[in-house]
């Protein structure tokens, strides 16, 4: 094996861009031409991505630990390559959409620049230890990030939210530790393809404890119901640029993770524990949901409703078929995009308004008619309109999972019955919260938007050609990739795994 | 070619030579002292890797062992050694201010030559295989170590200080003597491979009366390493000493402390009766070390004494490691954990010494607005801390990723579950301190911090080593014994 893959240039691009910044480059020039690098990049190893070969390509790496089987291993399929793609994607709108804060600009622009390595290569490996690992290095910058440049509360919402993430790393890690320790002894290894190939061998025992300890760590990360809480208080305060790549990219780290590593070693858990998860991803739709019909302020709205469309890609992968698994994966890119444009639309009013209180807006369609309509779209693609990538996601993951589980209907034990299983019940849950999402995202769009134009916003200037150009890029990927969503299920379906 | 032994006549030789130059000679610049220990010491890390290889007859008189352990903490000794001398160079004003002399200067040489005394002990001790011989080597360690901890006669935190760490010492030297003497009346001997020899074969009825005198040695070591409900004396003794003397507590003596627990225990460990007892006291120790050293440092408002109840914290950490000494690579474990944990603190120590010179304190307050004062500094302390805290892509990580894998390879769940909260506890308290840098704003009339050549090198060197170890371990684990 190459101890060279040409993934690692997609991590070493944003930490280059990095150490030029901390030499004295311009540091929104650098991390500009950085990200604009990396999505060349991208778009050059997607040209060379061969759809029709199996598992991993680009792979290179080179051993870290041998005596535990720890490899520094970076790879490519389908699945990751739409990761990569988000990732990369969400790095050039955030940097773009930034504005260079008064105080050390160079330090925000780094701390942006970290997150994106973190994220790229976490989706980039191979290794389960450097997933984690590549993750946790956000932890840091995104610390930072709110903490400094934050608004409100911004140091309550910094610790909270790293204190949850530094715990649901580590239970995270902790499961990882087990999912090693649960392979036969002598066949130990990290490598994801290595413990799939265990398990589909039979040689990997169920495990509900290593399965708990995932799902508890992974969904910490992920704001799973009820440990969402850091979520909407972080995103708020965070910098719009943070709140973007945190939300759009950095969160599905832990659904990417679940599809990734325990649907295809533990689906015996998966299925044992499904009510549970069910339970809880109904909370994350209908409770948050609820929550989120109920706040006032923009920025904590986006944030609620970041952590509510997490529960039907929990939902994708609680049903554990092709169909919700590929409705899944396509969510995450579809609801990174959006929420990175919902949040850098947010950061624009807020910088321009200063406030972000549904009562004291109102109009701004008026003064800014391009930003109320790119907004229109991103928000039109986050409730799911047809047309958007979200809604053939979300249709996939109702199809998916509506036809997961022990059918009740029909003749079942000699006898005619009619009844929902538990995932049809969820199901009919989930598909409900299409209309609370409807309702707030609408009722926000007619409170920011529409309506009487105030006098202190009349004469607003509207979006810059930066920002404008990233925001138009997004909403055409969306558009795009939302008509022919078949592409992308091509894409990633090889990598997926159903049992 | 030359015999291992003489690493350590070497370095004391070295501190006589000092004292005898500071009686006779170097009256003014009691700095040339610390450059020259430091340079001698240098000399005998250059001299530790031209040893001439297993000596019988050193290794049949059952007093000195010389093998992959000793001589990698010999070394060990040895760098810390330098780097406290380092630390306390940059020391030199507050040492010259609070030591009454008829001149200026006067009567501070021995603050930089008693270290490299302390430094010959640690040598002895990781060389020592008679109990008899732990006993001296500890005894030169501890009572150098007195001497340094209540150095400076005009601060009476340092005095009290002193004081504490004098009467505890004391008394765990009681618990140590008492506990050997159990341990020699059962099985008549005080080699540790002739005491294994006997384990074998003494009668079951004697077992109990071994127990309890591995106990109390036991007890003995916990003060030392700061085990919980050992561990009292940590935060006044860390907060009052001079700062690099808490450094090299923390390090130093900390790692000593865990090699000889690692040889003690070695023999007990290869009869299954001991065995079956000793694991659950380990564990039961970590466990209490673990949670009390985390939750104790939360509230904690000087960075001293935080660091000694990390150190604290982290002595759980390698208890967890030594309770798993069944998994082949645990005790790898805590050599590697003890690695990065040298690296880390003394890195903290290290930008704690010149911020506190130019603030006039060493509250965590101190370090508020560091990042706009001296960004490198605040860089440096914030890759400490993430390194403390376990932060991955630094060797702290790994290290608390080697422990947990051995804890969780024997079963210890309940151990890996505590860990949980130490984890997420020292998060918080580290990140403090990275809190107070960036997010605080610098005092009106602050200045960029100076930091000497020397340690600004030791600085780069540490933290850039951090993350090396941390991306790449194999360069640290190819060199464990």
């Amino acid at each position: 094996m190459s101890p060279l893959s040409p993934l690692l240039f997609l991590v070493l691009v944003p930490l280059l861009s990095a150490m030029l910044i901390m030499a004295g480059a311009n540091p929104r020039f650098t991390s500009i031409l950085g990200s604009l690098v990396n999505v060349a990049l991208l778009a050059g190893l997607a040209v060379f991505f061969n759809t029709d070969q199996p598992g991993f390509q680009f792979e290179g790496g080179f051993e870290v630990v041998p005596s535990l089987g720890i490899n520094f291993l970076l790879g490519a399929d389908g699945f990751s390559m739409v990761m990569l793609a988000l990732s990369v994607l969400v790095t050039l709108a955030a940097v773009v959409a930034a504005k260079p804060p008064v105080q050390s600009p160079g330090w925000f622009y780094i701390s942006l620049l970290f997150i994106s390595a973190g994220v790229i290569g976490a989706f980039a490996s191979v290794d389960v230890f450097f997933f984690y690992m590549f993750h946790e290095l956000a932890l840091i910058p995104t610390f930072l990030l709110i903490g400094i440049w934050g608004s409100g509360d911004r140091q309550a919402a910094a610790w909270k939210a790293t204190v949850y993430l530094a715990t649901g790393s580590f239970i995270l890690l902790l499961g990882i530790i087990g999912l090693y320790l649960i392979q036969p002894e002598g066949l130990r290894s990290f490598d994801m393809r290595q413990i799939a190939a265990h398990a589909s061998a039979g040689l990997i025992p169920d495990s509900p404890v290593v399965y708990l300890l995932l799902l508890v760590g992974f969904g910490i990360l992920v704001s799973l119901f009820p440990f969402h809480t850091w979520a909407p208080q972080a995103y708020s305060s965070a910098p719009a640029p943070a709140a973007m790549l945190h939300a759009g990219v950095l969160k599905k780290f832990g659904l990417y993770g679940l599809i990734r590593i325990a649907a295809p070693v533990l689906p015996e858990s998966v299925e044992r524990f499904s009510t549970l998860l069910l339970v809880l991803l109904v909370g994350n739709i209908l409770y948050v949901g609820y929550v989120t019909v109920a706040q006032r302020k923009l920025d904590w709205m986006l944030g609620y409703s970041s952590v509510m469309h997490m529960g039907y890609i929990f939902l994708g992968f609680a049903a554990l078929n092709t169909v919700s698994l590929s409705g899944a994966s396509l969510m995450l890119l579809s609801h990174g995009l959006t929420v990175a444009a919902l949040f850098a639309m947010c950061g624009i009013i807020r910088e321009r308004t200063g406030t972000l209180d549904f009562s004291e807006l109102g109009g701004l369609a008026r003064s800014m008619p391009q930003l109320g309509l790119l907004f229109g779209f991103a928000a039109m693609a986050s409730v799911g309109l047809p047309g958007f990538l979200g809604f053939a996601a979300e249709l996939q993951v109702f199809f998916g999972a509506f036809s997961a589980g022990t059918s009740l209907m029909g003749e079942v034990g000699g006898k005619e019955v009619f009844a929902f299983n538990a995932f049809q019940i969820a199901t009919i849950c989930a598909v409900w919260g299409i209309v609370i999402s409807a309702l707030y995202m609408l009722r926000a769009y007619r409170r920011v938007f529409m309506g009487p134009l105030r006098e202190p916003w009349a004469r607003l200037a509207d979006i810059e050609a930066g920002p404008k150009a990233v925001l138009i890029l997004l909403t055409v990927v969306l558009l795009v990739t939302g008509f022919v969503p078949q592409l992308l299920v091509n894409l990633v379906r090889p990598a997926l795994f159903v049992p | 070619m030359i015999p291992p032994i003489a690493l350590e006549v070497c370095v004391v030789t070295l501190g006589i030579f000092l004292l005898m130059a500071e009686a006779f000679s170097i009256k003014t610049n009691k700095k040339t002292l610390a450059h020259g220990a430091i340079f001698g010491l240098a000399v005998v890390f250059v001299l530790s890797f031209l040893l001439q290889p297993n000596p019988a007859g050193l290794q049949e008189s059952g007093f000195y062992v010389v093998d992959d352990l000793s001589l990698f903490f010999k070394r060990f000794a040895l760098l810390s050694t330098m780097v406290v001398l380092v630390l306390g160079m940059d020391y030199e004003p507050i040492v010259a201010r609070l030591v009454p002399g008829e001149t200026p200067g006067a009567g501070t040489g021995e603050f930089y030559i008693l270290p490299v005394f302390t430094c010959a002990g640690l040598m002895w001790m990781s060389s020592a295989a008679d109990f008899i011989v732990i006993f001296c080597a500890l005894e030169l360690v501890t009572i150098s170590l007195y001497i340094q901890v209540a150095y400076l006669r005009r601060s009476l935190a340092s005095l009290e200080a002193g004081t504490k760490f004098l009467v505890l010492g004391a008394l765990s030297t009681g618990f140590f003597v008492y506990g050997i003497t159990w341990i020699f009346g059962m099985t008549g001997e005080t080699g540790l491979a002739a005491i294994r020899n006997n384990l074998a074969i003494i009668p079951v009825a004697s077992q109990t009366a071994v127990l309890f005198g591995l106990g109390l040695v036991l007890v003995a070591i916990g003060f030392k390493i700061a085990a919980a409900p050992f561990q009292f004396w940590v935060p006044d003794v860390y907060q009052g000493a001079p700062t690099p003397i808490t450094a090299y507590l923390a390090v130093a003596s900390k790692a000593a402390g865990f090699v000889i627990l690692i040889r003690i225990l070695e023999p007990f460990f290869t009869v299954d009766a001991f065995r079956d007892k000793l694991i659950p006291a380990l564990g039961f120790l970590a466990g209490l070390t673990l949670v009390f050293g985390n939750l104790a440092a939360l509230p904690q408002t000087n960075f001293k004494r935080l660091l000694g109840y990390s150190s604290v914290a982290h002595a759980g950490y390698l208890l967890v490691g030594m309770a798993a000494i069944g998994n082949v690579f645990a005790g790898r474990a805590v050599v590697f954990y003890l690695c990065g944990y040298l690296l880390m603190t003394f890195l903290a120590f290290l930008v704690l010494v010149p911020v506190a010179k130019a603030t006039g304190g060493d509250d965590i307050s101190n370090f508020n607005g560091l990042a706009r004062r001296s960004p490198g500094l605040a860089l440096a302390m914030l890759i400490a801390s993430a390194s403390l805290a376990g932060v991955p892509f630094t060797v702290g990580f790994f290290g608390k990723f080697f422990i947990f894998e051995a804890a969780f390879s024997q079963g210890l769940y309940w151990l890996v579950g505590l860990g949980v909260l130490a984890v997420a506890s020292g998060f918080y308290y580290y990140f403090k301190v990275v809190r107070a840098m960036y997010w605080m704003p610098p005092a009106e009339d602050a200045e960029p911090v100076v930091v000497p050549a020397l340690s600004r090198l030791l600085i780069a060197v540490m933290a850039v080593l951090i993350l090396v170890l941390g991306v790449y371990p194999r360069l640290l684990t190819g060199m464990l014994p």
